[in-house]
């Protein structure tokens, strides 16, 4: 079975107009106009089978939204290919439109000042989901979602979380065989955000649909996805599971070394980089293979009461990465 | 017009899918019901705003009484004889406000324009290349419920004006061949009315901002079109431009048909010409859209 998604050398460059500071130099750009050429996305490989969740990590403006509004047809690329489903998205024909669906977090669909349930009926006539297979769906939805008794309500009086299980409501009431997720937790507290994880975690397993997902919440990811692919300045940089990035990218381990009271030894940084000391606790970060002669040797040296050796936070690693990428 | 198609996609049926319903027609006209439900919903989702906004229209016509009652007794009638400007006498000038009004209820698209560049500006427009759903049907059969909600509301107070003024229709009712190029060309008026600004509203793909463009054509609208006098007061040359532009078919031309002042010999042709404009900014709208989309994903998104 050929890969669900097949993206080969994707490209897309943006011609933004570039504005000067000052009032002389806005008149200027009235009669003469400088361009440039910005490069969201520089050559994406990505193949992904069917029922993968994955997640696309990376910095602000590293081209995940632009991958997906690529994917789901928004936007057309400067160059490369994809598929999904064997459909090339940008033709945006009506076979693939019925097929997938696209949530933003920070963009809504429903009608502001009608309950959800309105907006649902006319998706149920757009994508032709016949009565009966509606009715299911949507029960199955709201009770999941435990949104049932906010369906007759207009959707500007929902909180930012209702709201956003309403929109996933919509987003897959025509059951898409493929779900792309743009931030769908930015700005929820976190018990609204365990809720949609678990909601997108439940669905995606019963259902086997393929989910493309961005998100800044490194929660988010852990929960869902067990592949990660990160994107930075418009290429894949990694491409794996969430583990294997700390194998990959971080050579050190964080080692916590508690001392006997009173006792605070200044020579430390020859075992390795202090981060920070807390007395009696210190935490050093000191290369993977280097741990067992450090070990030894710190324990010849001082008295000390407790030891932890741990991976780094995931979140300064991939930080790290970030920045060395930009 | 599609607003939502179907068929069934075999050569990719590797993969699951949820049922989708054939698009047949019942099903299709089910989907316009639907847009049509949800878009007057909408609209009555600010009662006040929509009654106000109803009741508001009837206002002008007062002033306008007021207005040409003066002008016409300065040139010394006594408002029911005599003087004629531009072919129209006091009571025909009363009657053909009072019609150009009902023009306007078809023709005008109040935020049409202003709303499609909107959603450009706003990436609303998304919504429509992500959905399969038509962005300009979608449109039109939004603007087909809130013009039928209008004049549901509006039919008792037109009536109740219309029976109040019933004395400035010298010649009472029109022949029934008149009344039915009335109603052709109010509903003519209405499709040119949306394709026009539904045009102008896809410039929007090009400069985002319209409002200033659409300042002028409502200005040039609002005269060219006889909502402010009857067109035979202009003077000849203006007149024979004006003839061959669209803006007389939003408000003069259902009236004057009314009022029995196009010639009958001349009646076809210029129902025929206005259903040529109609057909011309569909096309125009149509090219617009999908150049401006492909523009669009080809730049923004």
């Amino acid at each position: 079975m050929p890969p669900i998604i097949d993206v080969r050398e994707l490209t897309k460059s943006y011609r933004v107009h570039k504005k000067r500071e000052g009032l002389m130099e806005s008149v200027r750009g009235l009669f003469h106009r400088e361009y440039t050429d910005v490069q969201a996305v520089r050559g994406i490989n990505l193949e992904v089978e069917q029922g993968e969740f994955v997640a696309f990590l990376g910095p602000n403006g590293a081209g995940k939204t632009t991958t997906l509004k690529l994917l789901s047809g928004v936007i057309n690329p400067t160059s490369g290919q994809a598929t999904v489903m064997g459909f090339t998205p940008w033709e945006r024909r009506n076979e693939y439109r019925r097929r997938f669906a696209l949530v933003m977090g920070q963009k809504n669909q429903l009608w502001w000042d009608l309950p959800a349930q309105e907006s649902y009926r006319l998706h149920q006539q757009i994508y032709g989901v016949p009565p009966d297979q509606f009715k299911a769906t949507l029960n199955e939805l709201t009770e999941l979602l435990d949104v049932t008794r906010l369906l007759g309500q207009p959707v500007r009086e929902l909180s930012l979380g209702e709201r956003m299980k309403m929109e996933l409501i919509a987003a897959l009431l025509h059951s898409p065989d493929v779900l792309f997720l743009d931030e769908p937790t930015i700005g929820l507290d976190v018990i609204a955000q365990h809720n949609i994880q678990q909601f997108l975690r439940y669905y995606q397993e019963k259902r086997k649909i393929t989910v493309l997902l961005t998100s800044h919440y490194m929660k988010d990811v852990a929960a869902l996805c067990k592949r990660v692919v990160i994107v930075a300045g418009g290429l894949v940089q990694y491409d794996g599971s969430l583990a294997g990035i700390i194998d990959k990218f971080s050579g050190n381990k964080v080692v916590t070394l508690q001392f006997g009271v009173g006792d605070r030894p200044s020579d430390l940084s020859r075992l390795g980089t202090l981060l920070d000391t807390n007395w009696p606790k210190v935490r050093i970060s000191i290369a993977r293979a280097e741990i067992p002669r450090v070990l030894a040797e710190a324990l010849r040296d001082y008295t000390i009461e407790d030891v932890s050796v741990e991976d780094p936070p995931l979140e300064d690693v991939i930080a790290d990465l970030f920045h060395q990428v930009a | 017009m599609q607003l939502a198609s179907d068929q069934s996609a075999s050569k990719h049926g590797d993969f699951t899918s949820g049922i989708h319903l054939p698009n047949t027609l019942p099903r299709r006209l089910m989907t316009w019901w639907m847009v049509m439900r949800i878009a007057l919903e909408e609209r009555l989702a600010y009662r006040g705003d929509f009654a106000l906004g109803t009741l508001m229209r009837f206002l002008p016509i007062i002033t306008q009484i007021f207005l040409w009652g003066a002008v016409f007794s300065s040139l010394g009638d006594d408002s029911s004889t005599g003087k004629k400007l531009g072919g129209y006498n006091f009571p025909d000038m009363v009657a053909y406000f009072l019609l150009t009004m009902i023009a306007r209820a078809f023709s005008s698209m109040p935020g049409l324009a202003g709303g499609i560049a909107s959603q450009i500006r706003q990436g609303e427009i998304k919504r429509y290349l992500i959905q399969p759903v038509d962005l300009v049907g979608f449109l039109l059969l939004s603007r087909v419920a809130h013009k039928l909600a209008y004049y549901f509301v509006a039919a008792v107070p037109f009536a109740f004006v219309f029976f109040l003024c019933r004395g400035y229709f010298a010649d009472g009712f029109p022949s029934a061949h008149l009344f039915i190029a009335f109603v052709g060309s109010l509903v003519m008026g209405f499709l040119l009315g949306f394709f026009l600004e539904a045009t102008i509203g896809m410039i929007g793909f090009w400069f985002l901002e319209v409002s200033s463009l659409l300042f002028i054509f409502m200005l040039f609208s609002f005269f060219l079109s006889g909502h402010m006098f009857p067109l035979t007061l202009l003077p000849e040359g203006v007149l024979t431009i004006v003839n061959f532009l669209p803006f007389k078919y939003l408000a003069y031309f259902p009236a004057a048909i009314f009022l029995g002042k196009i010639p009958d010999d001349e009646l076809p042709t210029e129902l025929a010409i206005e259903a040529g404009w109609v057909a011309f900014f569909i096309i125009a709208c149509r090219v617009m859209y999908s150049r401006g989309v492909k523009r669009y994903s080809g730049y923004g998104g």
